[in-house]
């Protein structure tokens, strides 16, 4: 018993020590910019120790949760509809799950607002709340559905082996193209758009997904076909907002 | 209590942002696949985990690094601090004026990208798919070389004022270029880094910087420039990791050479 715990605790020691040292290189950047650059002292020394201690206890659990929980979770869906064999349900599966975690993003949310904002003092639409609401109501509409279609055709992509550099260099050359036409106030926004969606529950998930897959099917590797879901969900954004921008304004 | 409050909130509004996705998960693995899910007590264990952990992680941030980073992304592109750096006042500010900018913003990219818990998962994962030949620390390195490098670009493009789309232009060249050459392996991860690094941690520092940065450069408007460093983030680790692992290739490949000749000797 008492060596179970002894176990325990040095488990603990241990994750808390990886995370501060994950953490250690902001904690130096911002205290050589403080104290030599800016020659400013550290302002609220007891919150910023406080806080930082919460992001190691913070980041030591989620490591751990991500090993008991997620890669299993995204594991074994992958496996389990592998076995079942459905296409259609996993087509089903991916663009919901892809949809479904990108709709209630805080990050989107904040975004879809800040963008509304940006589009209404532009004057492309009317500056009533209204509008600004309906507006960022599409955005977030629009960035989900891209990011469901993006896990679905990323999906498909592992079943079938395709190169992923192939849907990632034509959809690039498609974000060129549309940035050519967009109105030139959604682009920023466009851009930045494809990164706030793949957030940190939903990245471990996905690429446990993607792993899973590639690794129950016959013929694919793992490492080859596993990874990119990801980078489909954070391109398929950019085109589908620039495509919105160019429909509503 | 303040704190206490804070932290319940978070960890609802957390609860909120997880229950979807897990609601979708297990609906399917029992309505559609019909089956039980395994080892069901530790996956609840570990969600509580997950929970927690950006609770408090989350919680952290708002109280520690977000006032301080932000504080400073303002104080660095104040232009009182700028003209205190300089000998004269100038009347129009050159771009190099701007050094420590560029400074702070690489090495702002490069820490919170290492603190970044989703590139965390996807290296751990990489590491153990790859056998242990991508190396979790190697990969976490690379990408943050190119958050680094990005934002730095991202920022001297503010200060000149140069249009976004040249810069991703041309970085989207150099990615196809690289992928012609790079080992077929990394290109998958190396365009899967591209999208992760943009997460929690570096996103809302980085959003500061660039509005800030955009607010004060005379001539830039926060609406046109004020956005777009997540871009650059998003794109420079496609090529860092490219580049890691063309690196590693040719340095074996060099070794090889070596161990080669010194037996043909």
């Amino acid at each position: 018993m008492e060596n179970l715990l002894n176990r325990l605790l040095v488990n603990i020691a241990r994750t808390l020590l990886n995370s501060a040292k994950d953490l250690l290189p902001i904690i130096v950047v911002i205290a050589f910019f403080q104290l030599v650059i800016l020659k400013q002292p550290i302002p609220n020394w007891e919150d910023i120790l406080i806080g930082t201690l919460f992001v190691v206890i913070g980041l030591a659990l989620f490591i751990n949760g991500l090993q008991v929980a997620l890669f299993p979770i995204g594991e074994n869906i992958a496996y389990a509809f592998a076995k079942k064999g459905s296409i259609v349900w996993l087509l089903i599966f991916a663009f919901a799950l892809g949809f479904g975690t990108t709709i209630a993003e805080p990050a989107l949310i904040a975004v879809s607002a800040e963008a509304a904002k940006v589009a209404a003092s532009a004057g492309l639409i009317s500056d009533l709340v209204d509008a600004r609401d309906s507006y960022a109501y599409g955005l977030r509409i629009t960035v989900a559905f891209s990011v469901g279609l993006a896990i679905l055709i990323g999906v498909i992509r592992i079943i079938k082996g395709w190169p992923l550099q192939y849907l990632i260099i034509g959809g690039y050359v498609g974000v060129v193209i549309m940035t050519a036409f967009a109105p030139k106030e959604i682009i920023g926004i466009a851009y930045d758009s494809g990164g706030v969606t793949t957030s940190t529950v939903t990245v471990p998930l996905v690429t446990a997904l993607g792993v899973g897959l590639a690794s129950s099917i016959r013929g694919r590797n793992p490492m080859i076909d596993g990874f990119g879901l990801i980078a489909l969900a954070s391109l398929t954004p950019m085109i589908f907002v620039m495509a919105y921008g160019m429909v509503v304004h | 209590m303040a704190l206490l409050s804070q932290l319940l909130n978070t960890l609802l509004q957390t609860l909120l942002d997880l229950i979807p996705i897990i609601a979708i998960i297990f609906g399917f693995q029992i309505i559609v696949l019909r089956q039980k899910i395994a080892n069901f007590k530790n996956i609840l264990l570990g969600l509580f985990y997950v929970l927690l952990g950006l609770g408090f992680f989350l919680v952290g941030l708002e109280k520690a690094l977000f006032p301080l980073g932000k504080l400073m992304a303002t104080q660095l592109t104040d232009p009182a601090f700028i003209y205190s750096g300089l000998k004269s006042i100038p009347i129009t500010l050159h771009w190099a004026d701007y050094i420590w900018v560029y400074l702070f913003a690489a090495a702002i990219g490069f820490s919170t990208t290492i603190a970044e818990p989703s590139l965390i998962a996807v290296a751990i994962k990489a590491n153990s798919v790859s056998g242990g030949t991508i190396g979790v620390w190697g990969l976490r390195v690379a990408v943050a070389i190119g958050v680094a490098a990005g934002i730095s670009l991202g920022t001297f493009r503010i200060v000149t004022g140069t249009p976004l789309h040249y810069y991703i232009i041309a970085g989207y060249i150099i990615v196809i270029i690289q992928t012609m050459r790079a080992p077929k392996m990394i290109i998958p991860l190396a365009y899967d880094s591209g999208g992760v690094t943009t997460s929690t941690v570096t996103v809302p520092l980085v959003a500061a910087l660039g509005l800030g940065l955009a607010g004060t450069v005379p001539g830039r408007s926060v609406i046109i420039d004020g956005f777009g460093l997540i871009a650059f983030a998003s794109l420079f680790p496609m090529i860092t990791v490219m580049g890691y692992a063309q690196l590693s290739e040719w340095r074996y490949k060099k070794s090889q050479k070596v161990t080669n000749d010194k037996e043909n000797n």
